[in-house]
């Protein structure tokens, strides 16, 4: 196909890739040509008609989001006919429209209210009565004002497309044409807030943001998201101390232009329940103290005691610079006690190709063949969901799954509940095994749920001899993949946040918590653990949010949240990505690192940084593709797993609601709306 | 008849279930058929048609059932059947009467049919008989112009009507009879009123 054409656009003699449409090539030309419904990542639909050009020779003007390009095209975007056309079409969207910007959600970073300024008349010629369209109920996040809908199509064309979710729909037609799921039902979606930022006028907002702010008012913080372990890129929009929304920023590697409706709506947990001072334990209770007193109560207890009695274990959100500095610390304490697996995932910390997403996100596109093994991407990793969707539309990708049943956006055959079906597959048995054999470029997708579970090194052994006999590994096509669902897994294993030599990790450190061999745990922001069983463990809670791991602590300490923090993690691809601080932490909390510097202070092993440049440059000394910001330095292959028995209980996915899976999200109460009306399906292993 | 298409226009009354019968049903198969592997959704209109011939309208259930068939999404049935007037949305009568008011049929006074319906059934457009039997609906043109005006009942035309062969129709369908559909006025088709005057052969 390829080749290029030449089209004149607006005098401008340009070549391009003869696949785009007219539209793109304009912009390429440096025309800036009005629409609404064309969207370059969902299909063209062509019915705003304000894409209209002039395209000499032809009759008419043309839409130009829907006309492909011709060699020797001459077109003009501005000028009599194009501009009439364009201020026709503009007239006719707004016969319909109410005109209440001042009212309206979308005032401020509106298409129409812009291109209004552009291409509107500034009176209306229609005298009539204008129509009204009763609102419609699509769930929790998405708040609707159906009279001021143009009728693009957007939502119904992401719904179907990106999201695989088709309830969106145009009914009716002519003047009682009307966007709508038609049977009352919310939009049930990982992905719904995008149809907010698709919207082209203010139809479709987003809920809890209904009447908060202008978007003038807005201090916008380009930051990375933790609610998963993607990395999605946003925007953090802040007023104050608080922040008031969330939006997605472009990157083509990882989220697109999308994220998911728990990475936009989880903020107002950044609210709630959050620890904004320190607490020490006296007489069974935790009481207020000042900083001072509480980091000279922690101090105390380190003092003199033996590394092999501390331990600490890093929760899902922590980021690279906080762990870095407790791990220093913990060094300097001489312990070799500490994880950043809450779960007890069973990835090898010394081979990092055992804990990547090695295809990376974008890599799926290039998949011809998946197994799921353990895992449901759409609640795990929603936007990971997403691209295998986009693979598998463009055809020719067969997708299998091992484990939990997934409600899937694209279809995926059952293969069975564990690991008895994985057994089989690799002993070639079954419809998917020839797929898999056959697959230049196989996927192979293993998730926490079939590694987080005492027989997960097997599993892990494997997956991987499965990734090797069926050519995963090969020919510079790495398709064994993990996939996470904590955002600080990754950087944590590359850290080396993990149980040192004689050390012990996650569920060792609980036991001997529990029988008294270990006497001081740091829990930074863990909040996903079992803390029940700690014993007497005299533990310290570094973290944000009063939850069950503040709950049972002795001294706590209050940290930062993701959005009050400059900080680097790493996605599950091994992309480290900076987070930028968009408020202050509430009260008295302070940046985590600061917190451990200052203990370390207190405890007489002063950690060798006193800025978080100089942490930065020790951490990138020691950990060198950490400073590689967005880049990702491919895992070499290694062998990890063991070769053992594997228990046959059914692989459960890790993540049993959605929306809500940490404490900043437990804390959301949209989080909790959503929940209550979007109920996680009971994720069922289906029989073998 | 509410325009609202947004939602179903009686969500108290729409019934919980539908199947169609073992003859729709192969009916159904038989539409399919007709399109190509892959193609299945190309035959909603010919299920919407079988749907609302079983029942009389077509329900929500029912609009479920053929997406299930189709291998399509439930609402890109709910498009179609929503988008085109034929599709009942909501029970009627045993007898759709349907008046063209479209200007043809206007300027050939089909105002003096309407009032006749209406005084002669005692309902307005949108509404059914309490016997269940008549429901009027007032429609857009059937294209029927050189016999205006004319009314469609269920899926006959009755054509060159006057106010009294209008109510003349209805009375002969509630004595369980079925009239002559076609022109009312003697005329066969569309052929001058006055009689042929040319092709008329050897006289």
């Amino acid at each position: 196909m390829g080749g290029t054409v030449k089209v004149s656009i607006d005098g401008v003699e340009i070549e391009v890739d003869k696949r785009l449409t007219l539209l793109q090539a304009c912009e390429l030309a440096g025309a800036e040509v009005p629409r609404f419904c064309f969207h370059d990542r969902l299909s063209i639909a062509g019915n705003c008609r304000m894409c209209l050009v002039e395209v000499e020779r032809a009759p008419k003007p043309v839409a130009s989001c829907a006309q492909p390009l011709m060699d020797g095209m001459v077109v003009r975007t501005r000028g009599p006919v194009a501009g009439k056309a364009q201020k026709g079409a503009m007239e006719f969207l707004l016969i319909n429209h109410p005109l209440d910007c001042p009212i309206c959600d979308q005032g401020g970073e509106c298409d129409l209210q812009d291109q209004a300024m552009g291409y509107g008349k500034g009176v209306s010629r229609f005298e009539e009565q204008k129509r009204s369209v009763q609102e419609k109920d699509f769930g929790p996040l998405v708040k609707t004002f159906m009279t001021r809908c143009i009728h693009c199509t957007r939502c119904v064309r992401f719904m179907e497309e990106v999201a695989g979710v088709p309830v969106l729909g145009a009914t009716g037609r002519g003047e009682d044409t009307e966007i709508t799921t038609y049977i009352e039902s919310g939009i049930a979606s990982e992905l719904s807030g995008n149809i907010v930022d698709l919207c082209p006028v203010g139809a479709l907002t987003s809920k809890p943001y209904a009447f908060v702010a202008r978007p003038w008012e807005l201090s916008k913080t380009e930051s990375i998201d933790v609610m998963d372990a993607v990395g999605s890129n946003i925007r953090v929009d802040a007023r104050g101390r608080e922040v008031l929304r969330v939006l997605p920023r472009l990157h083509e590697d990882v989220n697109e232009e999308w994220i998911s409706d728990k990475t936009r709506f989880a903020i107002d947990g950044l609210t709630r329940r959050r620890l904004d001072r320190p607490y020490v334990r006296r007489d069974g209770r935790l009481r207020e103290a000042s900083w001072k007193g509480a980091l000279d109560v922690v101090a105390g207890r380190l003092a003199g005691r033996d590394g092999a009695r501390i331990a600490a274990i890093a929760g899902d959100q922590v980021d690279c610079e906080t762990m870095y500095a407790m791990k220093t610390l913990l060094e300097a304490l001489d312990s070799p006690n500490m994880d950043c697996r809450q779960d007890g995932m069973a990835v090898d910390p010394s081979a990092r190709a055992s804990y990547l997403f090695n295809s990376t996100i974008a890599g799926i596109e290039d998949a011809d063949a998946c197994l799921l093994i353990g895992c449901n991407p759409r609640r795990e990793a929603a936007l990971v969901n997403a691209r295998l969707r986009k693979r598998w539309l463009r055809g020719g990708f067969k997708v299998a799954g091992i484990g939990p049943d997934p409600d899937p956006t694209l279809p995926v055959a059952n293969l069975g509940a564990g690991p008895e079906s994985l057994r089989r597959l690799a002993a070639g048995e079954g419809e998917f095994a020839p797929v898999l054999a056959a697959a230049e470029r196989p996927l192979i997708v293993v998730g926490a749920g079939a590694l987080a579970r005492p027989d997960g090194a097997a599993v892990l052994g494997a997956a991987r001899a499965l990734a090797e006999n069926c050519g995963a590994v090969a020919g510079g096509w790495n398709g064994f993949s993990i996939l996470h669902t904590s955002a600080s897994r990754v950087g944590g294993l590359d850290l080396g946040f993990a149980p040192r030599a004689g050390g012990r990790d996650t569920a060792g450190i609980l036991d001997a918590a529990g029988t008294g061999d270990i006497d001081t745990v740091f829990l930074l922001a863990a909040d996903e653990i079992d803390t029940g069983g700690m014993g007497g463990a005299f533990v310290v809670y570094i973290g944000h949010h009063g939850e069950t791991g503040a709950r049972g602590a002795d001294a706590i300490l209050p940290g930062a949240a993701y959005t009050e923090k400059d900080a680097t993690y790493v996605n599950m691809e091994g992309r480290p990505q900076r987070a930028a601080r968009a408020v202050f932490p509430p009260g008295e909390a302070r940046e985590d690192w600061r917190i451990l510097r200052a203990l370390s202070d207190a405890v007489g092993a002063t950690l060798p940084f006193d800025s978080l440049g100089a942490l930065r440059d020790r951490m990138i000394a020691d950990t060198p593709h950490l400073g590689a910001i967005d880049e990702i330095v491919p895992a070499e292959w290694a062998a990890f797993g063991v070769d053992g028995a594997m228990d046959d209980a059914p692989f459960v996915s890790p993540v049993p609601d959605f929306y809500r899976t940490c404490a900043i999200s437990r804390a959301s109460a949209t989080m909790a709306r959503c929940a209550e009306a979007f109920p996680t399906p009971p994720a069922s292993g289906a029989g073998d | 008849m509410s325009l609202a298409h947004g939602r179903p226009s009686i969500p108290d009354r729409q019934p919980v279930g539908f199947a169609f019968s073992d003859e729709n049903r192969a009916k159904a198969e038989a539409a399919i058929a007709k399109y190509p592997e892959g193609r299945r959704q190309s035959a909603v209109m010919p299920l919407l048609d079988l749907a609302q011939r079983q029942e009389g309208w077509v329900s929500v259930a029912a609009m479920d059932v053929i997406a299930d068939i189709l291998e399509v999404p439930a609402i890109r049935v709910y498009e179609v059947a929503t988008f085109y007037t034929m599709f009942n949305l909501e029970p009627v009568g045993e007898f759709l009467v349907q008046i063209c008011t479209t200007t043809p049929c206007m300027l050939r006074d089909s105002d003096a049919i309407v009032d006749a319906c209406r005084s002669h059934l005692g309902i307005d457009f949108g509404e059914t008989t309490t016997d269940g039997k008549f429901t009027l609906k007032e429609v857009e043109c059937l294209g029927a112009c050189v016999n205006a005006p004319m009314v469609q009942i269920n899926d006959d035309y009755y054509e060159d009507l006057d106010a009294a062969k209008a109510v003349g129709v209805l009375e002969t369908l509630a004595r369980g009879e079925t009239p002559v559909a076609g022109p009312q006025n003697g005329r066969r088709s569309s052929e001058p009123v006055s009689g042929a005057r040319t092709l008329r052969g050897g006289d």
